[in-house]
């Protein structure tokens, strides 16, 4: 799981993902990378950090960020539903382990994405900024998105200074 | 690195032997003649030179071999040990573990065994101490009774060698002693069970037979006594001059507290296992509380207890001896005796006081600084002490204790103190009091901690190696710690240092702003009182309270955290202080004081500036813990604007 910028397709094109909701949209992550999936836990604001991490919890004695995925893609929060679940990721950042969870609407289930039915995300048509995605999945009639998390948090944790110093 | 490594675990272990040879070597600069440090010198350096060739570190095994080949006659007592012998095999330990960690230059180790040979050549011709080992045969021979360790064969020691080397002394008469051969069902075959009793007749020394028990001397029974009584007393050395069995030997010696190895993340996985723990409880007897059930109740008051009783434990763990840290300064002292040509003896007290593993580490290098401080500046060199009436030979104490929670650390000399004077005079001169200020001396001197303000007159005692007193001060309170200095002139100083036993638990007190709750450390909060209606509505314009007769800024952290409820009607105001500056916080509400461990943030938000750290409260939720100094630089900022104005 080293490189997360690329997808770890296994050697038969497959890719054991858990897929998740956030915002009418469904999202996909290695299910290698998922430590737990929770209910919806107090979160404690931290005022001053990056909007996208705006809140920790506490994570079975540690306290880690609780990240919203719907900042990075320029959405409004909806409020939370009866099926919200908390999602706690294990990413490799800048050569560190960190725990992380992302907010969700719904969890789905881990499924197998072929390799076959991915594209690159194309230019036009998605809600989604393109640099933020790894890949699309035609997937049923639907199409699942691959986020670019290493992306997505190596930005703020490259520009968290700057934010501070804006606010 | 996996500790499954066999390379990692000899690099630990061989820094540890080295540790030990290095310990033992300062020993034996102070007491030349012991034979106990000269052989666990040898065996160490013996150590070294074997697992390092078991593990491929052939450079290193080359150098330490002919170090230990040297430092064999010491043992022998062909070479009495001297202080520059010493000095030289210190400056090899040095290079073997340059050698281990394979940043050793080429050309230094030949240097260094050329040094040696000379000094072995100086010390060969130097009289002998009189209590250097003369070994002296017992003419009728010997009677030993021996057993090794039970485990002892499972690393490697064979009582057959040991029996055969003893028969090269001459000749033996065996007899096996069986009795406490356990019965058969619990006969573990790998142990030893067997003892001897031999009877070595012939002109050996004592030392030749301890020779061949070395390298198990430390874990087995052995009694040794002389066949021919009175006159053949076998024993020139000081320290056991009589012919009874060696007393080391004779008692079987106490175990070592077994110790583990444990990587510190794992401690802190424990560490955090138990913090769940802790809050899970709480829910509990949360639950407990409202119910009727007594058993319930019951089993809820004893899990409290035990999960109480599972943190103070854990916090224990993380704790080491200050031995570990001052240990080192033994060798520092030591080459500084040397570089500044001073007679220096280092006393050092309380070693056993325990403290969180970090704070050592985090401690050691503003001590390096002081105590190099008062070697190279306090104290006076041999003449000027005679002159002044005190010994020629400074001393230097480092001593701990623990004092609540805190540990006091002092450095102590018996040097020339600092002059009052002269501190006084450059702080005028740097404009930080009003010149013939009445300013008491115990004050004054605290000034040498200023930025900028050490290197300009050797009086502050500064050592000049680019660190000044104001970077130690600050790593001090960086451990929340504080420092303070002592001096009479003509008699010494006296830097004292407190440092919280531990970095991962802070007093905290516990605050409410709007819904959200927050942590102040509770050393930095001065004092808490109302807000008055008067000041809360007049502070519209500016945002200042009188606090006997000084005027105070106070920051609204509802304001500072964007809160959107409405502020309740009665606000609170909690001051705070670092260092001279203070400001006070106003705050819905103040709970109470509060234990709290310390969490780290997520490298994520480091942008939120205004906290230190995060908690996990009794119900699970997380408060954040407020960074002190960005509050005041923040609350700072606004001052001078205010004063700008005014």
């Amino acid at each position: 799981m080293a490189d997360n910028t690329t997808i770890g397709w296994a050697e038969d094109g497959t890719l054991e993902v858990l897929t998740f909701d956030v915002h009418g949209e469904t999202l996909a992550i290695e299910a290698g990378l998922v430590r737990e999936i929770l209910d919806p836990l107090p979160e404690t604001m931290v005022h001053g950090a990056h909007p996208l991490v705006a809140s920790v919890i506490n994570f079975r004695g540690a306290v880690i960020p609780l990240a919203n995925l719907h900042v990075a893609f320029g959405l409004q929060r909806d409020t939370l539903s009866a099926d919200a679940r908390v999602v706690v990721l294990e990413l490799e950042l800048g050569g560190e382990t960190l725990h992380l969870a992302i907010g969700t609407d719904r969890v789905n289930e881990v499924t197998t994405l072929r390799q076959a039915d991915a594209e690159p995300p194309p230019a036009l048509g998605v809600r989604w900024p393109r640099g933020l995605l790894r890949a699309l999945v035609r997937r049923g009639g639907d199409v699942v998105l691959i986020p670019d998390l290493v992306m997505i948090f190596d930005q703020i944790a490259g520009r968290a200074g700057e934010t501070a110093a804006a606010a | 690195m996996s500790s499954d490594d066999p390379i990692a675990a000899f690099l630990v272990e061989a820094s540890d032997v080295l540790d030990a040879v290095e310990s033992a070597l300062l020993d034996l600069n102070e007491r030349l003649d012991d034979m106990a440090v000269i052989n666990a010198v040898f065996r160490g350096l013996h150590t070294v030179k074997g697992s390092g060739a078991m593990f491929g570190f052939d450079a290193l095994a080359n150098f330490t071999h002919h170090c230990e080949t040297a430092f064999d006659q010491v043992r022998k007592g062909q070479v009495p040990a001297t202080g520059p012998l010493v000095s030289v095999i210190l400056a090899a330990c040095d290079h073997m573990r340059r050698l281990l960690h394979g940043e050793a230059k080429d050309d230094a180790g030949a240097t260094l065994l050329a040094q040696l040979e000379t000094e072995m050549a100086k010390a060969t011709g130097a009289p002998k101490g009189e209590t250097a080992p003369v070994p002296q045969p017992a003419g009728g021979g010997w009677h030993l009774r021996f057993r090794i360790a039970p485990d002892a064969m499972a690393r490697g020691i064979n009582p057959l060698a040991l029996l055969a080397e003893l028969a090269e002394l001459g000749p033996c008469q065996v007899t096996a002693l069986l009795d406490a051969i356990p019965p058969l069902p619990d006969l573990d075959p790998a142990h030893c069970h067997i003892g001897w009793d031999i009877t070595l007749t012939g002109a050996v020394s004592r030392e030749a037979i301890e020779d061949v028990f070395l390298f198990v001397l430390d874990d087995m029974e052995l009694e040794l006594t002389a066949l021919e009584p009175a006159d053949a007393a076998p024993q020139a050395s000081a320290d056991h001059g009589e012919p009874d069995p060696d007393p080391r030997t004779e008692q079987t010696r106490t175990a070592p507290v077994e110790t583990v190895r444990v990587p510190a993340d794992r401690l802190d996985a424990v560490m955090n296992r138990v913090g769940e723990l802790v809050i899970a409880q709480s829910r509990l007897s949360q639950i407990a509380s409202s119910n009727e059930n007594i058993a319930l109740r019951s089993v809820s008051e004893e899990i409290e207890r035990l999960s109480g009783e599972l943190r103070t434990t854990m916090m224990v763990l993380r704790m080491v001896p200050v031995a570990q840290l001052f240990g080192r300064f033994r060798r520092l002292v030591h080459d500084l005796a040397g570089e500044t040509g001073k007679d220096i003896n280092l006393e050092i007290e309380g070693e056993g006081t325990e403290v969180d593993k970090t704070v050592v580490e985090r401690l050691f290098d503003p001590l390096v600084h002081l105590v190099r401080n008062s070697c190279d500046h306090g104290l006076e060199d041999a003449e000027a002490r005679r002159a002044a009436g005190k010994s020629p030979t400074g001393t230097v104490r480092l001593a701990a204790c623990q004092s609540g929670g805190q540990v006091v650390i002092t450095i102590t000399d018996d040097g020339r103190g600092i002059d009052i004077d002269r501190v006084r005079a450059r702080a005028e001169a740097n404009g930080l009091i009003e010149p013939g200020a009445p300013i008491p001396d115990h004050d004054l001197i605290q000034f040498i901690f200023h930025p900028g303000f050490s290197t300009a007159t050797k009086v502050t005692s500064l050592s000049g190696r680019g660190v000044g007193m104001d970077v130690v001060k600050r790593t001090i309170e960086a451990l929340r710690g504080t420092i303070e200095i002592a001096s009479q002139p003509g008699h010494g100083s006296t830097i004292s240092l407190r440092i919280p036993l531990t970095l991962a638990i802070i007093e905290g007190l516990l605050v409410r702003v709007g819904s959200g709750r927050y942590v102040l450390p509770l050393a930095a909060v001065e004092e808490c009182l109302e807000l008055s209606t008067a000041d809360d509505t007049r502070s519209q314009g500016r945002s200042l309270i009188t606090l006997r007769e000084r005027l105070v800024p106070f920051v609204r952290l509802r304001d500072l955290f964007a809160v959107s409820e409405p502020a309740d009607p009665f606000q609170k105001i909690v001051v705070v202080a670092s260092g001279s500056s203070r400001v006070g916080l106003v705050v819905d509400q103040i709970i109470g004081s509060h234990q709290t461990v310390i969490k780290s943030m997520s490298p994520l938000q480091k942008g939120a500036a205004a906290f230190a750290g995060a908690t996990i409260l009794g119900d699970g939720t997380v408060a954040l813990i407020l960074d002190i100094g960005h509050l005041l630089a923040a609350a700072g900022g606004r001052e001078d604007r205010l004063r700008a104005v005014g």
